[in-house]
């Protein structure tokens, strides 16, 4: 393999992150939230009025996922990225709260990639259209935020070696 | 004068949501795995692997190919003698549509409005349907469902008519290129080229249900379509966009008559999960 995979578990210290670079795999573990396009605007606004968001941003990562619904018995239901640029509007935001880690799924915006680097944060490459691959990565799932947002709700989600390659 | 019972129908297009929805078309398995075959990037190479690994594990574990469990898209060919009772073939089509969300399950992704309230319909319907009339006493379905990713990357544009085969093929492939892994590529792409504004789009969305690397039986077309592969797959974008040899997988061209003043082209981009399938009643 002419590639790098490095096993890290969430919060990523700055030398962790500093380690990393384009295209590295990397098999993720711990905790994290998804949000998508409705979650990042209530996120921003939380911090924007000042408020604390209800949990830290720099101990974890965000995924931008929707995940299907689980079926009965099941953990979770499938499991993928959504189009991380949608998001480019939020991220300094949620970077100067202290946002290190973005999964997510395409190019980020030249802005967003200034941001990214600047805040010495890091941006992972999930892949699409492998769900059932990426929900066998997933030890929990439950719904966090916002429930009535139905898939673009924030979910906490406990993962163990879930794949991903250095994007930024 | 032939009966079938929109019951009949409601049933058959949920059998076809439930197996799209676990089940890769082999056509795209073997596609990816020739892709596998050929692949010079080695990162490309692992992608294509999991990816394959995803087919069988989707239908093992009863989770969907990709979370993303699309717009329902219906192409029904209905025959001029055939009669529908107890019903019609889009209330068949949307019972259908609900009752797959539920039991499958698959994410409710189709919002009531799109620029105001944007409520979610919490149960996938809408599903977006095309009729046409055919000779005869069958109803032909196609049917699929279609991720969000690689429809907001589509394009159209009303071309000069003095434009040549190598202004659309650059117009295709900066555009293509220019959404780079957003799409989920490898793709395949659906293209329509003449008829009018709306018509073309719906060339393009058609051509993606072509059988999956078919010639265009017109050689010009043929070459045209062998040309824009060809392009696209040397110019880097790849798996994911992490580079490679493998941007697209199939390229299928729909052409149109059209105005004198007209060029129109479109692109309709599909993700390698390609879920579609083809019912007869």
């Amino acid at each position: 393999m002419s590639f790098k995979t490095i096993k890290l578990s969430l919060p990523l210290s700055p030398e962790e992150i500093l380690d990393l670079h384009y295209k590295d795999k990397v098999l993720l573990s711990g905790t994290l939230y998804t949000a998508r396009d409705q979650a990042h605007k209530r996120l921003c606004k939380i911090l924007q009025v000042g408020e604390q968001l209800p949990f830290d941003l720099a101990q974890t990562a965000i995924f931008y996922c929707g995940p299907s619904p689980a079926a009965a018995g099941k953990i979770c239901g499938g499991i993928g990225p959504t189009t991380s640029s949608r998001m480019d509007p939020f991220t300094p935001t949620l970077l100067h709260a202290g946002l290190k880690v973005m999964i997510g799924k395409g190019d980020r915006a030249p802005a967003t990639v200034d941001a990214i680097r600047a805040a010495n944060a890091i941006y992972l490459i999930a892949i699409g259209g492998i769900s059932a691959v990426l929900s066998r990565c997933i030890v929990s799932c439950e719904t966090f935020l916002w429930p009535e947002l139905g898939a673009e709700a924030v979910y906490k989600m406990q993962l163990k070696d879930f794949p991903c390659y250095v994007g930024i | 004068m032939h009966l079938l019972s929109s019951l009949k129908i409601q049933q058959a297009v949920y059998r076809a949501i439930s197996e799209i929805t676990f089940n890769c078309d082999p056509q795209v398995h073997q596609a990816l795995s020739k892709a596998m075959a050929n692949e010079h990037d080695e990162i490309a190479k692992d992608v294509l692997n999991t990816i394959l690994t995803n087919h069988s594990l989707s239908p093992a574990d009863k989770i969907p190919l990709c979370q993303d469990t699309g717009t329902t898209v219906v192409f029904a060919e209905l025959g001029t003698d055939l009669h529908i009772t107890d019903g019609s073939l889009y209330e068949a089509i949307n019972n259908a549509v609900r009752q797959a969300q539920q039991d499958c399950p698959l994410r409710a992704s189709i919002v009531n409005e799109a620029l105001f309230a944007r409520h979610n319909t919490l149960d996938n319907t809408p599903a977006i349907i095309h009729t046409e009339f055919t000779a005869g006493h069958a109803l032909r379905l196609v049917i699929a469902q279609k991720g969000g990713g690689a429809e907001n990357m589509s394009f159209l544009q009303m071309m000069s008519p003095a434009a040549s085969s190598d202004d659309i093929v650059s117009y295709i492939c900066d555009g293509v290129l220019a959404a780079g892994s957003r799409p989920c590529p490898p793709l395949i792409l659906g293209i329509g080229i003449g008829s009018n504004f709306e018509g073309v789009a719906l060339l393009a969305k058609k051509a993606i249900f072509e059988e999956l690397g078919r010639a265009n039986p017109d050689p010009r077309y043929a070459e045209l379509e062998a040309r824009i592969k060809a392009e696209l797959n040397a110019r880097g974008c790849g798996v994911q966009g992490l580079g490679g040899n493998n941007t697209v997988l199939a390229v299928h061209i729909l052409q149109a008559p059209c105005h004198i003043a007209s060029l129109p082209v479109a692109v309709n981009l599909e993700c390698h999960a390609h879920r579609h399938c083809e019912v007869w009643l």
